[in-house]
């Protein structure tokens, strides 16, 4: 059977780590390397960096951190943030990521979920999506462009559609839950969870160690992932890890 | 220091499993040179991507015989992943293949059906054999998969290791005499695959020393 896996996700801008809040809000958290070397240590399954620079500068920065990262780390990692082309995929995978997440540009031509599963295969492809409740459909909406955007596409349909073009994951993030400490939105990802055979990331929301059990079993995810708990130091994975093992959850 | 050739055939990206290596104090090389695997302490097959492409490549470069002659040379040889699969006889991904044929055995689909294909994340390795030089001071513990054939080993006794999935046992480690093979990535297994690496990697030194 396979673990639960806890995640910690490194926003990095030029090259730097930052955290926003609620996606505002930037503040310096440090050396991703560094802070991928020590996550690892203590007990990380997985990584995800999320490249939020806006300059050709700081994309090309992106894969020199990446290279570095792959010599440090003994743990599986993912690459996200502005990725639109096979060629970006293909730089990333080569410079030592493991799977790459893809977000605006794959709601944008979703052909680019079946190009990338079939040059690199699905388990290199996770679809990242970032879902906010729209009250008028009774339903969650996909939004783009780091939650600006709302798309007018319900998120339900597109994970299926994800799952569908040969996505080997989904990286759900509930904007509603995200920055509020409240816990996972157990809720959209159960629905998500329900709805597709891939496995699904939650995150957004999570503020204390019970919240990752909860989006475990009622939430039915297969993995947690979080920034500004694990940055802040407010909980160790070991100390999230400890709580679940006591009540029972498969863990590495 | 031992030297560690790490062959270099044009499937996948090999800079993590070198880092690997040079983590636990041996030379990596990543090669393509005949000579330059033949004169290491140990070979390491690493491999992503489809069975009959990779057979193909190997073909191609005439690396198949190299890596058999390093075997042979009684050499410790590991392969990772795809590069396990291949020392085995056969595989039916895409058709039916012929492999490096070091092992007996075949490399068939996971069925699927109730549970998720590829096989993809954090498995629990069982040791079949703990009396391995692989398992030397080792507990059993989590490993990382990623995978949608497994082998089928003809002797029991080339089992090493196995984790349960899709309800039954699948083959994680297998290995005779100085030929291994690892399903899961050990470059991507947190402390037991470094550890896992630093036993295989302790089998060249012994080489080492011996010649």
């Amino acid at each position: 059977m396979l673990a639960k896996r806890i995640i910690p996700c490194l926003d990095v801008k030029d090259g730097r780590v930052v955290k926003g809040v609620n996606f505002v809000n930037l503040r310096d958290a440090g050396d991703p390397v560094e802070l991928a070397a020590l996550y690892d240590r203590e007990g990380a399954d997985e990584l995800v960096f999320l490249d939020i620079s806006a300059s050709v500068e700081g994309r090309a920065t992106m894969i020199e951190v990446v290279r570095q990262t792959a010599g440090e780390i003994a743990i599986p990692f993912t690459v996200g943030g502005g990725i639109s082309h096979i060629d970006d995929m293909k730089r990333l995978l080569r410079a030592g990521a493991d799977k790459i997440g893809i977000n605006t540009a794959a709601v944008r031509n979703p052909q680019l979920i079946s190009d990338g599963a079939r040059k690199f295969g699905s388990q290199c492809i996770v679809v990242a999506v970032d879902a906010k409740f729209n009250d008028a459909w009774g339903e969650w909406e996909v939004y783009t462009h780091g939650g600006r955007t709302p798309s007018g596409i319900r998120a339900l349909e597109w994970v299926r559609e994800a799952e569908r073009l040969g996505a080997g994951e989904i990286l759900l993030t509930s904007m509603d839950a995200d920055g509020t400490k409240d816990g996972f939105d157990i809720r959209l990802t159960r629905a998500v969870s329900e709805s597709i055979g891939i496995p699904v990331i939650a995150s957004g929301g999570a503020g204390k160690k019970e919240h990752f059990y909860d989006v475990f079993t009622e939430g039915k995810a297969d993995a947690g992932l979080a920034a500004t708990i694990f940055h802040y130091k407010e909980m160790t994975i070991q100390e999230v890890k400890d709580d679940l093992l006591h009540k029972g959850v498969e863990i590495r | 220091m031992a030297t560690i050739a790490i062959v270099d055939y044009g499937m996948g990206n090999l800079h993590s499993v070198a880092k690997a290596v040079e983590r636990q104090g041996s030379e990596a090389l990543v090669t393509s040179d005949p000579s330059a695997i033949l004169a290491a302490d140990a070979v390491i097959l690493p491999g992503v991507g489809a069975f009959g492409d990779a057979m193909a490549c190997l073909r191609d470069t005439a690396l198949d015989a190299v890596v058999a002659q390093a075997a042979a040379n009684g050499k410790p040889l590991l392969g990772i992943c795809l590069g396990m699969q291949l020392l085995f006889a056969r595989s039916e991904e895409h058709g039916d293949h012929e492999g490096l044929g070091l092992l007996p055995g075949r490399v068939v689909r996971f069925t699927g059906g109730t549970y998720k294909v590829p096989h993809m994340g954090w498995n629990r390795l069982r040791f079949e054999q703990p009396e391995s030089p692989l398992f030397a001071g080792l507990d059993e513990g989590h490993v990382y998969f990623v995978h949608s054939f497994h082998a089928l080993p003809e002797r029991a006794s080339d089992l090493l290791a196995v984790t349960e999935y899709g309800g039954g046992p699948v083959t994680a480690i297998v290995g005779r005499d100085n030929v291994y093979g690892m399903q899961f990535h050990p470059e991507k297994s947190g402390e037991l695959g470094m550890q896992l690496l630093r036993n295989f990697l302790k089998l060249a030194e012994t080489t080492v020393r011996v010649s």
